[in-house]
């Protein structure tokens, strides 16, 4: 398994034009880059009145994410450290106004003038000590100190982040604290190595019932989004259940044929008539591999 | 660049207490076409600095904007179109945006304004 970039080079060096376009033209990295974007915006809980907003997309890299907001009809503003990846952005002709910036540096933005924010996969490049001006602790602070001013009252922000480990993830959620937010961390997928994606939804503001974290995808096959009406004085939460994602879920899961199944497969075969050897603790027990 | 961007940003140097509105050099200015929506010009009315707005794009070169805009206005088609132009039309392609305290220059390449700050500004 490759190692983590962060752990490699800072990202304006890892980021250079080869990686870049290397990024960008990955379908693989596209696709999920869309579908985490997606899975972001819901989780911002934007009210649904077709206003178009202005949001801030920290870490927009070469503009993947930001299209999809500019899909969902709003305005916003990208943030990259890498200059190679903000070029190939501008190649894309994505609708988003792009500045180079340092987000450990502080976000250069006016107080209460965003309507969301969101990130994807960039947030845990804070926790790299890259310079020796770089203590993280510092960087996390100036980062979620200005993240917390630039944000509209009750504005959400909705970082989805690749921590490297627990301390880390303690790491990030206790600078956001700090800052001021309430909110929590969602997952989605809790269980799978390879789909377990982690989302920080922070809201601008104090802890109410509307900034309550909504609950993540798990294996249930049913996904549950607490749907906010943080305008509301009743703050009733509705269940929703997407009817896409079980069915992906479900079908991602049977890819190992357990006992149970071929156990279900032997009874089947007996009832129907053909000589079907008894089973035994050997039934379906797992072989080696050149077997 | 656009003007609404720029209206967003502020300073972030060491020591500065009101970085807003950065002074813009001007260098190249391209004009492009935005589709208009009443809804979003709305909606970021009471969030625009008027002032700044008005000053930035006079530096533009744009010189149709009002000085002073109240809510009211928004109900005129005219004012709303010179709105619209000021703000999501107007790019700033090469130049820069200076800080109004220190008069520190982030310069702004292909649209892209460059704010990393140095080690010893932050």
């Amino acid at each position: 398994m490759t190692s983590r970039p962060e752990l490699q080079a800072p990202p304006e060096i890892f980021y250079n034009d080869d990686e870049a376009r290397k990024y960008t033209s990955s379908s693989r990295i596209i696709e999920i880059q869309a579908k985490l974007s997606e899975r972001a915006l819901e989780l911002l809980a934007l009210p649904n009145d077709g206003v178009h907003r202005l949001l801030l997309d920290i870490g927009c890299g070469s503009g993947l994410s930001g299209e999809t907001l500019t899909e969902n009809g709003h305005q916003w503003i990208g943030l990259d450290i890498s200059q190679s990846m903000l070029d190939v952005a501008l190649e894309r002709e994505v609708e988003g106004d792009l500045v180079l910036g340092d987000m450990g540096q502080g976000l250069d933005l006016r107080t209460g003038v965003i309507d969301g924010a969101i990130s994807i996969s960039a947030v845990q490049w804070l926790c790299n000590a890259d310079k020796s001006s770089h203590e993280p602790r510092i960087r996390l602070k100036a980062f979620f100190g200005s993240l917390y001013r630039s944000l509209a009252r009750g504005a959400r922000a909705v970082l989805q982040v690749y921590p490297e480990n627990l301390a880390q993830r303690e790491l990030i959620l206790s600078f956001a604290m700090r800052a001021g937010f309430s909110g929590g961390v969602v997952v989605d997928y809790p269980h799978s190595t390879k789909s377990r994606k982690e989302y920080l939804v922070l809201t601008c503001g104090p802890p109410s019932l509307s900034s309550a974290a909504p609950r993540g995808k798990g294996e249930d096959g049913e996904s549950c989004s607490d749907e906010d009406s943080s305008g509301d004085e009743d703050n009733q939460s509705v269940c929703v259940s997407d009817r896409h994602r079980p069915r992906k879920k479900q079908k991602l899961n049977k890819k190992m044929k357990g006992r149970e199944w071929v156990l279900r497969k032997k009874e089947q075969r007996r009832r129907k008539g053909t000589a079907v050897p008894a089973d035994t603790k050997y039934t379906a027990r797992k072989r080696k591999a050149r077997f | 660049m656009r003007l609404l961007t720029h209206n967003m940003l502020s300073s972030n140097i060491k020591g500065v207490t009101n970085g807003f509105p950065l002074l813009i050099e001007v260098e190249k200015v391209v004009e492009k076409q935005v589709d208009f929506n009443e809804d979003f010009l709305r909606n970021m009315f009471p969030k625009i600095e008027w002032k700044a707005l008005v000053e930035a794009s006079r530096t533009m070169g744009y010189t149709e904007l009002p000085e002073n805009a109240e809510s009211s206005m928004l109900d005129s088609d005219e004012f709303l179109g010179k709105f619209h132009h000021a703000l999501v039309e107007l790019h700033l392609e090469e130049g820069a945006l200076v800080c109004p305290e220190t008069g520190r220059k982030f310069p702004v390449n292909k649209g892209i304004p460059n704010m990393l700050l140095h080690e010893d500004e932050v």
